[in-house]
């Protein structure tokens, strides 16, 4: 067996071997560590809670999740971007990195790209609890009922769209590993346990036999379609913000909020990246494989966009305040000093400013530092949603704000959190871990044959065959 | 006798010369959307498809029995004392709860800082925000010049009550006010009782008006403040009986019709009388 070297990766430890490699990633797999049941429990008793409070929304109206004429749209449609804003974290660290070979990234992805498969879905449940009748909801695939001019619509068809894309992006590296996966439990004891995954592995697997051929054509195939997962996420974070943007309401009707929400969502992607990567390098014993090195470079990623956000949020803020008008004037008063400032100045500090601050210092930049970091910007960037998504929806259109009076004058509409909503949101967010436990149970948690092979010096050779 | 009707028909021409006029000189919402949503899917046959359902379902000009009823609304804003009959006639009429203000009666303030009051209707929109934005066609205009809700259909998106520069849709966000049995079926054009989980709003009581009676805000308002009427016959009646003919009415007494920055051509025209801007600001963003 040769020394297998992951570039760029532990220079201060020696480099883990293939066979440890195969036995970190397949851990989760074969091992049942003592927390998983209860852990399973717990989380399911909380998404079952969520549930059970969007059966009473659906018995009582949407007015006992906090909503009026005076708030019509508010926590769900945050939730819906905050959840698919998050999915974005995969298509970066996988995609984005894959195509500029930045060779580190192969111990993050399998991570990435599930983290990006599970809030994507778990996102787009939030159409659910967000309609008035969901019992109706089938008029969304029924074309008969299409409306084509409708920004909802294109929604609905760039997230099922990208929800095709983010499986294949997961299927396809899966495949060698599902075969090296399948080859390990030859060995093992034939239980039911056993037997499912192996029957599992070998759908999977397909007619690959891994020959250097056919790891050429995957190669190829992984490299097209991380090019266009990467246009397709642009596209669906935009589209996304569209069905705000498409409106004559100050605060909605903004052309950088396609730009806004895509960059939002690379932020909150990284960060939400960095958790669970942190988590399971915890919990599945992943040290050798992912570093502290790992997270810095993660960290400034994240700051990256975060930097991007906070001069979008600016430049957004200072130009709609200065103009002077009706609603923008008024709207952006309301977010920077008036019934909005709290939430707004809890995401600047919390996401805007902090983050900036713990990557600054090589004292803060540690690995508890980056996750600290990534903990306030996912949370704080859910309460930036809601910033973006509230204060439209509450600002009076008719007794317009600038009426006479100033800025302060007008009946703005009042969004009351309930519990309805909180249980459903807390649910949404234990469903995170929870799939990925359950998806880490099936699917090695590393990208075995990826790892392998860039280490091998492989990785050359998949550039041309894309570049080709 | 034969003046009244040689008056009739002149009517009837130029208002349906100026619907064509606007028709070509401008490019609506919808057209747009439409032009761009077919131009980027680049799919003939179904842009062929929706041309002919298009075509279809514009206004017809005539039917068996004469032109159609283009309903328009005049407010004299110069008249209404605020006293919210018509908000209260309306949510009698249609069974809706006390934060549903179909008709809606704002109190605003003129140049000179004093109280003025404005009823606000559906302004049923000649080229109206709501329809275009809705996922599944539940807004639909009919060939009256009525914008309406299909409750039938409507999945509650709200989408339209972002779309509506009016603040005039309304969410049935409970269980719906129980309404006894109705002359008319629960239908677009008397949505009685009203659908939990939809959007409901103002319909200019659609279903009464081919049996000859007036919205429930025009007959219980005790100041003869709001005039409905017929813009292809050209006349309009408040509730006191007062009939006025519409294009006279409007010109001589400088109507507006509300926010028309936004291109959405309202078929509620007001009638200042205190120095009002009607709030009409150039730039609402």
């Amino acid at each position: 067996m040769t020394d297998v070297i992951i570039p760029n990766v532990g220079r201060d430890q020696a480099a883990p071997q293939n066979a440890d490699l195969r036995a970190a990633a397949m851990r989760p797999v074969l091992e049942t560590p003592r927390w998983w049941w209860p852990s399973i429990a717990v989380l399911t008793v909380i998404v079952l809670g969520g549930i059970a409070a969007w059966v009473y929304q659906v018995a009582n109206g949407l007015g006992t999740a906090g909503y009026s004429d005076g708030a019509f749209w508010a926590i769900y449609e945050a939730n819906l971007v905050t959840f698919i804003g998050v999915s974005y974290g995969g298509a970066v660290v996988s995609a984005i990195l894959r195509l500029t070979h930045a060779g580190w990234r192969a111990p993050l992805t399998r991570i990435a790209e599930a983290t990006a498969l599970v809030t994507l879905p778990i996102g787009m449940v939030f159409i659910i609890p967000h309609l008035g009748d969901p019992s109706r909801i089938w008029e969304l695939v029924w074309p008969p009922y299409w409306n084509l001019t409708s920004p909802i619509l294109w929604d609905f068809f760039a997230v099922s769209t990208y929800l095709l894309a983010t499986i294949v992006f997961f299927y396809l590296p899966l495949v060698p590993d599902a075969a090296i996966a399948l080859e390990r439990f030859e060995d093992e004891a034939p239980s039911t346990r056993v037997k499912v995954r192996k029957s599992l592995y070998r759908v999977l697997v397909g007619r690959f036999g891994g020959t250097p051929y056919e790891r050429r054509r995957l190669n190829g195939a992984i490299g097209l379609i991380a090019i266009m997962i990467i246009p397709m996420a642009v596209s669906v974070h935009s589209v996304l913000s569209f069905a705000f943007a498409s409106s004559s309401r100050a605060g909605y009707m903004e052309t950088i909020l396609p730009v806004y929400f895509v960059v939002a969502a690379l932020y909150s992607g990284v960060a939400l990246v960095v958790l669970t990567v942190a988590a399971s390098r915890n919990l599945f014993h992943l040290e050798a494989f992912v570093t502290p090195r790992h997270f810095v470079r993660l960290g400034f990623l994240m700051i990256a966009f975060g930097a991007a956000y906070l001069y979008l949020t600016f430049t957004e803020y200072l130009i709609d305040g200065y103009s002077g008008t009706a609603g923008a004037s008024a709207w952006v008063y309301q977010i920077v000093a008036g019934r909005y400032a709290i939430p707004f100045w809890i995401y600047f500090v919390a996401g805007g400013i902090a983050p900036l601050f713990i990557m600054m210092f090589r004292r803060f930049r540690t690995t508890s530092g980056v996750v600290v970091a990534s903990f306030l910007v996912v949370a704080a960037l859910w309460i930036k949603r809601l910033v973006i998504v509230i204060p439209p929806a509450t600002e009076p259109l008719v007794n317009s704000p600038l009426a006479k009076g100033g800025v302060l004058a007008g009946n703005w509409g009042t969004y009351h959190f309930t519990w309805v909503p909180i249980s459903i949101t807390i649910a949404a967010t234990a469903a995170i871990p929870l799939l990925l436990l359950v998806v880490f149970r099936f699917v090695p948690i590393l990208s075995m044959a990826e790892m392998e092979e860039l280490a091998e010096g492989h990785e050359e050779l998949d550039s041309q065959e894309v570049g080709a | 006798m034969t003046t009244k009707h040689d008056n009739e028909i002149v009517a009837t021409d130029d208002a349906q010369h100026e619907e064509l006029t606007a028709a070509a000189v401008t490019i609506g919402r919808r057209g747009l959307l439409r032009a761009a949503a077919l131009g980027s899917l680049g799919v003939g046959v179904l842009g062929a498809l929706t041309e002919t359902l298009a075509a279809a379902s514009e206004p017809a000009t005539t039917t068996p029995s004469g032109p159609v009823k283009q309903w328009c609304m005049i407010i004299d804003l110069r008249l209404c004392n605020g006293c919210k009959l018509c908000t209260t006639a309306c949510q009698t009429a249609h069974y809706l709860h006390e934060d549903q203000t179909w008709m809606n009666v704002y109190t605003m303030q003129n140049a000179a800082g004093e109280n003025y009051f404005m009823p606000r209707p559906c302004q049923m929109c000649e080229d109206p925000a709501c329809v275009p934005v809705c996922p599944v066609g539940a807004n639909f205009r009919t060939p009256e010049g009525l914008t309406l809700v299909d409750q039938s259909k409507c999945i509650g998106t709200r989408i339209c009550m972002n779309a509506c520069p009016y603040d005039a849709r309304y969410f049935n966000w409970s269980d719906p006010v129980p309404a006894p049995r109705q002359p008319f079926k629960q239908e677009p054009e008397w949505p009685v009782p009203q659908v939990k989980g939809t959007v409901g709003k103002c319909i200019e009581c659609a279903a009464m008006l081919p049996t000859g009676q007036l919205p429930e805000c025009v007959t219980h308002c005790p100041m003869g403040v709001i005039y409905f009427g017929d813009l292809t016959s050209d006349a309009a009646v408040n509730g006191m009986g007062n009939t006025v003919k519409i294009s006279t009415y409007l010109a001589e007494n400088d109507a507006v019709v509300f926010k028309e920055e936004y291109g959405t051509h309202p078929r509620v025209y007001y009638i200042p009388g205190h120095g009002q801007d009607l709030n009409n600001n150039p730039s609402a963003s």
